[in-house]
């Protein structure tokens, strides 16, 4: 204790002490939530996977083999062949791609959008706030996959159109939690302290307003992902995602679905990789917020 | 309009807030003036409108309350037609404002450092990392130490600490006009004292013009060279701090000094009967007629004028109506 007294040490190792303390608070209280850490060994292996996807399998997703076509599983196809004898598990493993692809790129924009609107929406109040908040509940009031089929079917279905579709009624919930983050945040005494201060709207906004309302939206963000994926195979099953011959889970749940009493195969091992990424993304995030939260934090 | 003071001139400021209760009349009529240099306290009860007109100065009154009327000149400029973008140079270059919880004025999640080079980046028009080094000479210039407070976090600041850090945050920009809102009223009293002593050394150095707002009468007599007592949303009494301690004139200003203990005085301590007026609903005419003890008829139809009864003494009441009955009374007083 005595040499901190005398004289601060400088450094970057000392700057970043805090920061690392922070960091083992974490990773304790995850090593405490079993089941955060399941969530993250799933989501883990799904990174992994659609990392190494090629070298895991010798397979092609999209080469045919009409002569090998709906064999059950066995040494040489794990999860069996489909109808035109492709091996599913290789087309499981490089549906992961498309799957992590998907995730990601909604992730962005619908957090994008519904962090610039909640944002907004909250900080400026009065009647920027109404609009804002009337829009956002127009989305709201359909059914999440029945307006991502709507707009898929408006745009055409391809994947990007889906990513498009699922991003525009994703962001509904991100924009009401940064507005309540931002409208509680707006009130603060330090607020009215920069203002007096002189400064802009727009730098209040993003310097001051934003970094205070991300942390739940973040833990929403994660908390989502596991819908996404669930929206974007429903969207890929009814034919308005990605097209075959993509190996989209979706696409192959749909394709399996004439054979679903003799070759049961086809059908169930992409809807079991659905199941436990989904699975996978919802233990994440759960332990994601109960980690954040400094509430539930110590 | 008369200019009363080179600095700043506020006449007839009136601020209402829309609440579901009715419209509260925050401010009805405000005046005061203040020269260059010049220190001035703004003293009243809770709720009499010192925190609002400190706000309506910076033309910073928010939803729901409104500026209805009035003047607030500052230097040539009227602050209430300025647009937004003239407003925000203003802020912080030439007025910048002091707050009461020094804590949680600083925003908890950036250090000191940069929540002050913001300031500065802001006043230079320049990149806000250019200014780290002149925010640590503003952290030594009101004592602290700066290599150690720089990276610091607001919640790693003692009570004390933060308003110094918040000190060189509002005097970063060498402002014409420093508003303190009740700067020591969070502190204990031996950081108070400190303060209020770093606080006078500065502006003594820098020439600032301050208005200081409080509640304690010890600490504006300290301090100020000028003193404007509130009451309900008016200006009640204007004075140099030693003719307002020796010869108060209004009612109110009487009944506070005689609830102000001090060393010496033996006999008790008399509080002002009655409470603060509802402002939803105020008082007709005057609005301290209810309370005060030497009520008249008048107060409580008109509302008296804040009239000049002596060089520089201005007062709002029916007693001193105008410079003939004072000087009559007052007249009658010393035979």
């Amino acid at each position: 204790m005595s040499e901190t007294t005398t004289k601060p040490k400088t450094g970057w190792f000392h700057l970043m002490k805090p920061y690392f303390e922070d960091m083992k608070h974490s990773l304790y209280l995850w090593r405490r939530n079993k089941l955060a850490i399941v969530g993250s060994i799933i989501i883990a292996a799904f990174l992994f996977i659609a990392i190494f996807a090629p070298l895991l399998t010798p397979y092609k997703p999209d080469i045919q083999n009409l002569s090998e076509k709906l064999l059950a599983p066995s040494s040489q196809h794990p999860f069996g062949t489909d109808q035109f004898g492709r091996d599913i598990l290789c087309r499981i493993l490089y549906g992961s791609r498309i799957a992590i692809q998907i995730v990601l790129i909604v992730t962005i924009i619908s957090g994008f959008i519904g962090i610039s609107i909640g944002v907004t929406a909250g900080y400026f109040g009065g009647i920027i706030d109404e609009i804002l908040m009337r829009i956002t509940d127009m989305f709201l009031a359909f059914p999440r996959l029945v307006l991502a089929m709507a707009f898929a079917a408006m745009l055409g279905p391809n994947l990007t159109n889906m990513i498009i579709a699922i991003s525009l009624v994703n962001w509904t919930p991100y924009a009401r939690i940064s507005r309540a983050e931002a409208l509680r945040v707006k009130g603060q005494p330090y607020i009215e302290s920069i203002r007096s201060m002189g400064a802009s709207n727009f730098r209040i906004m993003f310097s001051h307003v934003l970094p205070m309302t991300i942390s739940p939206v973040l833990v929403q963000l994660t908390l989502r992902m596991g819908t996404i994926i669930i929206t974007a195979a429903g969207l890929g099953f009814l034919g308005l995602g990605a097209q075959p011959p993509s190996p989209e889970w979706g696409v192959m749940v749909s394709d399996g679905r004439s054979y679903l009493i003799d070759q049961w195969w086809v059908s169930t091992f992409p809807g079991l990789a659905i199941a436990i990424v989904v699975l996978g993304f919802n233990l994440l995030g759960d332990g994601i917020r109960d980690m954040m939260d400094p509430r539930l934090r110590r | 309009m008369e200019k009363r003071g080179n600095l700043l001139n506020v006449s007839d400021l009136h601020v209402v807030f829309y609440t579901y209760r009715g419209v509260i009349q925050a401010l009805n009529g405000v005046e005061l003036w203040m020269n260059k240099g010049e220190r001035l306290g703004v003293v009243g009860e809770t709720g009499c409108g010192k925190s609002v007109t400190s706000r309506a100065v910076m033309n910073l009154i928010e939803e729901p309350g409104k500026i209805l009327s009035g003047r607030v000149l500052f230097e040539e400029r009227d602050i209430l037609k300025l647009k937004e973008s003239e407003l925000r140079k203003m802020r912080g270059n030439e007025i910048s404002m002091i707050f009461q919880e020094p804590k949680s004025s600083l925003n908890p999640v950036m250090n000191v450092g940069f929540q002050i080079a913001e300031v500065l980046g802001k006043v230079n028009n320049k990149p806000i990392k250019s200014q780290y080094k002149q925010a640590a000479q503003m952290l030594e210039f009101v004592g602290l130490d700066s290599d150690r407070v720089l990276t610091m976090y607001p919640h790693e600041l003692s009570g004390g600490m933060a308003q110094r850090v918040m000190i060189a945050m509002g005097l970063a920009p060498n402002p014409k006009l420093l508003i303190a809102d009740e700067p020591t009223s969070a502190l204990d009293v031996t950081i108070q004292a400190q303060i209020l002593e770093l606080l006078d050394d500065l502006v003594e150095k820098l020439g600032n013009a301050v208005m200081l707002i409080s509640h304690d009468m010890g600490v504006v007599a300290e301090f100020c060279n000028k003193i404007l007592v509130m009451y309900a949303g008016n200006s009640v009494e204007y004075a140099p701090t030693k003719t307002l301690f020796r010869n108060p004139l209004h009612p109110y200003t009487t009944g506070l000094l005689k609830a102000v203990p001090q060393i010496g005085r033996t006999d008790e301590l008399k509080a002002i009967t009655g409470t603060v007026p509802d402002l939803v609903d105020p008082p007709s005419g005057c609005r301290f007629h209810k309370r005060c003890p030497q009520v008249m008829d008048i107060c409580k139809k008109e509302r008296p004028p804040f009239i000049q009864v002596e060089d520089d003494h201005y007062v709002a009441c029916h007693l001193w109506g105008n410079k003939e009955s004072f000087d009559e009374q007052k007249g009658g007083e010393s035979q």
